[in-house]
């Protein structure tokens, strides 16, 4: 698995949450975007790319400038379907390998 | 935060794949699949029956502080390879969710980590879909009364 394309792992960062918020309410350019954050462009840069990827911002071209804007439809995805279940499983998947790492075969 | 179990839902699919990777030897991760009493640990459900052989059958219950049942699902087992797969239909009981076709694959990564690769097949992409958003307890420990509320929601 791609782990670049996985939204999972998008999501888990913090600075790519924080982009996901500011642009929740209105279509951003990467200029913009990155004037909020203490981080060096190309590394802003870098977790648009990885958003883009995984489809949860959109890129539209307006004149000369690339706007990002988030995409709702995939962010609904993982609001309401996914990550209950994810997590559902990962705790699940938690317990086991702790179950196990305790494991004494029955003599 | 690094995301262990990782879910793929493809949009405009009827499957869905969850895979793990385990800090445990595949015969562990393999045991805990069959062994009754340690299913019942991570499951968090009681095994009324786990017959881990081709043929064989499958029954979790669970049950409120007062003996209600609140959960319950079987299945059958097609393919049973030790330490590789099982293949197994798991179905909800009173609930109208359909069957679903299970495809468990154990994998062996070094000596003492493994990989689960489960692929899940739903009667319709519809059918997926209602049962991701079905109101799931984050969690083994579900909160009995909250999957009471999914069941008698069921009915």
């Amino acid at each position: 698995m791609n782990l670049r394309r996985d939204v999972f792992q998008a999501i888990a960062d913090p600075t790519r949450r924080a982009i996901l918020l500011l642009v929740a309410s209105q279509a951003m350019t990467a200029g913009a975007i990155a004037a909020n954050f203490n981080t060096a462009r190309p590394t802003v840069s870098k977790h648009l790319q990885i958003l883009t990827e995984c489809e949860l911002l959109k890129q539209e071209q307006n004149g000369r400038e690339i706007y990002y804007h988030s995409n709702a439809k995939k962010m609904k995805e993982i609001a309401d379907f996914i990550e209950p279940f994810r997590q559902m499983w990962d705790d699940r998947f938690n317990k086991l390998e702790t179950i196990m790492k305790n494991y004494q075969p029955k003599k | 935060m690094e995301l262990k179990t990782k879910i793929n839902a493809e949009e405009g699919q009827q499957y869905l794949t969850i895979t793990r990777e385990f800090d445990l030897p595949l015969e562990l991760l393999f045991k805990a699949h069959v062994e009754p009493e340690i299913v019942e640990q991570w499951m968090g459900t009681k095994v009324l029956k786990l017959e881990g052989k081709k043929h064989g059958g499958w029954q979790f219950e669970t049950t409120d502080a007062k003996g209600n049942v609140v959960f319950r699902a079987n299945g059958v087992i097609h393919e049973f390879v030790l330490n590789q797969k099982i293949t197994r239909t798991f179905e909800m009981e009173n609930s109208p969710f359909a069957v679903q076709l299970e495809f468990l694959e154990f994998e062996q990564l070094t000596d003492s980590t493994s990989k689960i690769n489960m692929h899940i097949v739903y009667k319709s992409i519809a059918h997926r879909n209602q049962m991701l958003q079905l109101p799931f307890a984050q969690g083994l420990n579900m909160a009995h009364n909250r999957l009471q509320n999914v069941v008698s929601k069921l009915k």
